[in-house]
């Protein structure tokens, strides 16, 4: 919490700009959106269950795109699927990220040559943040693709640059 | 009963329609019935005394390559604990054969599945449409000859 590194010791006053306070609000309640498309899904439920408790990152899954900030695509995306997931993307509201969680949304995992009906990678359709590799991918390594992206809206800002 | 008296059984009931039986030296006993008789074979695997064949544990769809599809149906009979296998072969150019929807219900998706990724059309079927794969799909994927699409609905498909 690069933010809070000032302890309150003066009145509880502390001195930041709006739009670190935007960032440092947002990456710590991502919600997810609520669905999972494979085995990768079984590994996101039990990073999300009380073992790994991804509450205490401020990410719970929500049943509704309008609600979510984060779509974590959590398995193999068929061609059938494909348009599904678009449609719920576009149903999310901005700013939206994906974390694309396996080998199988990453590039087609095992069915990169002879899965006729799989999508090899969901970033031929949607854009993906953050890519977490793995068959499935551990708990851990969703946590750090997490924070990965946690990063990545600290390091960034709701405020468009000026050109000069 | 066994295989051989199940093949005689059927040999004596429907003569001609069955083709061609292999009994000895596999797993599972099987005979070959023509494509255009098989729900009356079925009817009366199902309905007879001796064989009560009830269940139908798995309808399956076969490409044997060279022009020749098949398909494959798994039969028990969970009174008399007994199965056996039907066979029925028909070509590329004419895929047709008899639904057993109205013998075994459990057929109706299985012969969906078989004529989703094999083509294979099921006359008779009561609603014969695609089950898995999207309805604008082209091909029968699952044939040898089938080849990958480069693009589906604006998506690239091959790596």
């Amino acid at each position: 919490m690069g933010l809070l590194d000032q302890r309150f010791e003066n009145s509880n006053v502390f001195i930041t700009s709006m739009d670190n306070l935007l960032s440092w609000a947002r990456l710590s309640s991502l919600w997810g959106m609520q669905f999972g498309l494979a085995c990768c899904a079984i590994e996101m439920m039990a990073t999300g269950a009380s073992h790994y408790d991804l509450d205490r990152f401020g990410t719970f899954f929500r049943g509704s795109p309008r609600q979510s900030d984060v779509m974590i695509v959590a398995g193999t995306v068929s061609l059938k699927m494909a348009s599904r997931i678009k449609t719920l993307y576009d149903q999310m509201s901005e700013p939206r990220y994906v974390i694309s969680m396996g080998s199988c949304s990453n590039c087609g995992g095992p069915y990169w040559e002879h899965g006729y009906h799989v999508l090899k990678g969901v970033d031929r359709i949607i854009p993906v943040d953050v890519y977490v590799p793995g068959c499935p991918p551990r708990p851990e390594a969703l946590m750090e693709g997490l924070m990965k992206l946690q990063e990545k809206i600290r390091a960034g800002s709701l405020v468009e640059k000026k050109t000069a | 009963m066994t295989a051989h008296e199940i093949h005689e059984t059927l040999k004596a009931r429907f003569g001609e329609a069955i083709l061609d039986a292999k009994l000895e030296g596999v797993i599972d006993p099987f005979v070959k019935v023509a494509p255009d008789k098989i729900t009356e074979v079925a009817r009366f695997l199902r309905d007879d005394e001796r064989l009560q064949f009830d269940l139908l544990m798995c309808l399956s769809g076969v490409d044997y390559t060279g022009g020749k599809l098949g398909v494959v149906y798994h039969v028990n009979s969970m009174k008399l604990n007994q199965k056996f296998v039907l066979k029925v072969e028909m070509t590329v150019e004419n895929p047709h054969c008899q639904s057993v929807e109205s013998v075994w219900k459990t057929a109706n998706w299985h012969e969906r599945e078989a004529f989703d990724l094999y083509g294979i059309v099921f006359d008779g079927h009561p609603d014969l449409r695609r089950i898995l794969l999207p309805d604008d799909w082209e091909g029968y994927p699952m044939r040898k000859d089938y080849q990958v699409p480069e693009y589906y609905n604006g998506m690239k498909v091959p790596y």
